[in-house]
């Protein structure tokens, strides 16, 4: 064996025994340094300092950040925590470096919004932080529905959803169904003249067959919402008066509380109930309506009224 | 052999001294008493971590373009000025010419980056007027920013050994880039999957980790470094390096001069 091939052997040998040596010692180190990338964002919490440290690739180090927001969050949910302290300063210098990197509003303020340990149960930085995105990006109507999304499940606020998804739907090229549901939030939340207003344009302007129909239900729910209170209102007014029920619709009519039978808006007279109560008699073909509804049965904002949504709605209002 | 080896790696430090690479001293010592001096007057609360960030940095950020810019060069300029052939004409191995350099250019950098510590320890002296126990800590960060110049410096002279010089200094730089988020890189390898999972797997760990070797904001927070992640980096970078210096042998060996 020549002096040059044993080297080579023996250099060949070492290099081999040098790559598995740095490979060992750097799992040890990404044992010994587990949290060191995050921990590093505690050092530089100002998206200012890191434009300077980035030399102008400020587009980089977001992408850098969003993808470590992730990494956090997806480790802080899979250990079911409670708190995530980093994930607001995070999702901050991400936007702050690169305030057009709309996916990180969007899903920065699921993880915002959502209770722990889905999230970080801030629904009301989360909606600071999408009114960030849409100050810094007016045009992207996502934004607007996400808005729209945090105020409506997590907040449980219908007339500021109501008005993110109406702010929404005016944005150019926006989604047809943003309009819907600005109004259905609106309807739900109570605001019914909006709702009105809100269906009655969407009926008029819409080309899509299933909006207009959905548009003629909600409608429809509406003049129910209007009709049962005020309804119930006379009988009470009855009452008040003849100290007595009314057992039929002819009798107000003869005492003169009613004009004639009312009827609901699929042209079935409404059901008088003992106590006073005005019920329909088809619910099922009045999806959306909150009053009028028969015992049991609980208003839901998409579906048709059924007991499955009743025992939420009072699970709910134990909670 | 040792002999030959003190040999070769003194010249190498004789010749970069000549270069005048010491110069960038004299940048370094501007820097640090203009940083000391201005910073109390445009901050609040933060000169230290300021004044460690900036002089470390600089100590480190200094010693690998050294290291990249003369590295690169070391083997390229003997063939260039045909002195390699003198040298090898004597009984002095290709392998010993390698590492002989590789220790000579190390000894420059860790002489250079003796030299910075001092400038960087008297303006902090300046600028708190005491030291306390908590700035044993920046020693470690040093210590850290020798073993960056030391793998930096194998890295340079692995792609000298077989490239031209602009492609080396290319090359090195990116790595060095690449390196300093090597802890990101595993972690999207981590989350990928499939054939991409391996690839990722295998360029995270071929990559070297100048990460872990940088605990400059670490210790400008007076935060200790311990003694686990020291003697880890310690094997990492010497493994690393002589992983790098081997592959360089190994070219070299293999190379025809003529």
């Amino acid at each position: 064996m020549t002096a040059s091939r044993s080297i080579t052997r023996f250099f060949a040998a070492l290099l081999v025994l040098c790559l598995v040596g740095s490979i060992l010692t750097l799992r040890r180190l990404d044992r010994l340094r587990a949290s060191a990338t995050l921990e590093e964002v505690l050092y530089l919490p100002s998206a200012r300092v890191l434009r300077y440290l980035s030399f102008g690739y400020t587009g980089l180090m977001a992408n850098l950040y969003w993808t470590r927001t992730v990494q956090y969050f997806g480790r802080r949910h899979g250990e079911r925590a409670a708190r995530f302290d980093l994930l607001p300063p995070l999702l901050q210098i991400t936007t702050d470096l690169d305030p057009h990197l709309v996916v990180a509003y969007k899903y920065g303020s699921i993880f915002l919004a959502q209770e722990p340990p889905e999230g970080a149960g801030r629904p009301d930085l989360a909606v600071d932080f999408v009114e960030k995105g849409i100050r810094a990006n007016p045009d992207d109507w996502q934004l607007y529905y996400h808005l729209g999304f945090v105020h409506f499940i997590e907040r449980k606020d219908y007339i500021a959803a109501s008005e993110a998804f109406r702010r929404g739907s005016e944005v150019p090229g926006a989604h047809p169904w943003m309009k819907v549901m600005a109004a259905a939030m609106a309807q739900f939340g109570g605001e019914r003249e909006t709702a009105r207003r809100l269906w009655t344009y969407i009926h008029q302007s819409t080309e899509d067959q299933y909006i207009r129909a959905n548009a003629v239900k909600r409608l429809r729910a509406l003049e129910v919402d209007d009709a049962v209170p005020r309804l119930e209102e006379r009988i009470r007014l009855y009452h008040q008066r003849t100290g007595l029920w009314p057992e039929s619709w002819n009798q107000m009519i003869v005492d003169g509380f009613l004009r004639g039978i009312p009827l609901d808006p699929l042209g079935l007279p409404y059901k008088l109930m003992p106590g006073g109560r005005v019920e329909v008699q088809k619910p099922e073909d009045l999806p959306f309506i909150r009053h009028g509804l028969p015992q049991g049965l609980a208003p839901s904002l998409f579906a048709v009224p059924d007991k499955a949504n009743a025992d939420k709605a009072k699970e709910q209002e134990k909670q | 052999m040792s002999a030959r080896l003190a040999s070769i790696a003194f010249n190498t430090f004789r010749e970069a001294v000549r270069e005048r690479v010491l110069y960038n001293l004299i940048f370094f010592a501007l820097l640090i008493t203009a940083a000391s001096v201005l910073v109390g007057q445009i901050s609040i609360g933060i000169e230290r971590i300021v004044l460690v960030n900036l002089g470390l940095s600089a100590i480190s950020l200094f010693g690998i373009v050294i290291a990249i810019f003369i590295g690169i060069g070391l083997v390229w300029k003997e063939m260039e000025k045909r002195t390699l052939y003198t040298l090898l004409a004597r009984p002095v191995r290709r392998w010993e010419f390698i590492v002989g350099k590789f220790l000579g250019l190390v000894g420059t950098l860790v002489v250079n980056a003796a030299l910075m510590a001092v400038g960087f320890f008297a303006a902090l002296y300046y600028l708190v007027h005491a030291f306390d126990r908590s700035d044993l800590h920046l020693l470690a960060a040093l210590y850290f920013i020798i073993l960056q110049f030391i793998v930096v410096t194998a890295l340079a002279l692995l792609f000298s050994s077989f490239s031209s010089p602009l492609l080396s200094a290319v090359m090195a730089f990116a790595l060095f880039f690449i390196g300093s988020f090597a802890e990101d890189l595993r972690a999207f390898a981590q989350m990928s999957e499939g054939a991409a999972r391996w690839l990722t797997v295998a360029a995270a760990h071929l990559v070297p980790n100048f990460a872990s070797l940088n605990v400059i904001a670490q210790v400008a927070h007076q935060q200790p470094v311990s003694a686990d992640l020291m003697l880890a980096n310690t094997l990492y970078a010497l493994f690393y390096a002589g992983a790098a210096l081997c592959g360089a042998v190994l070219i070299f060996e293999r190379r025809n001069l003529k």
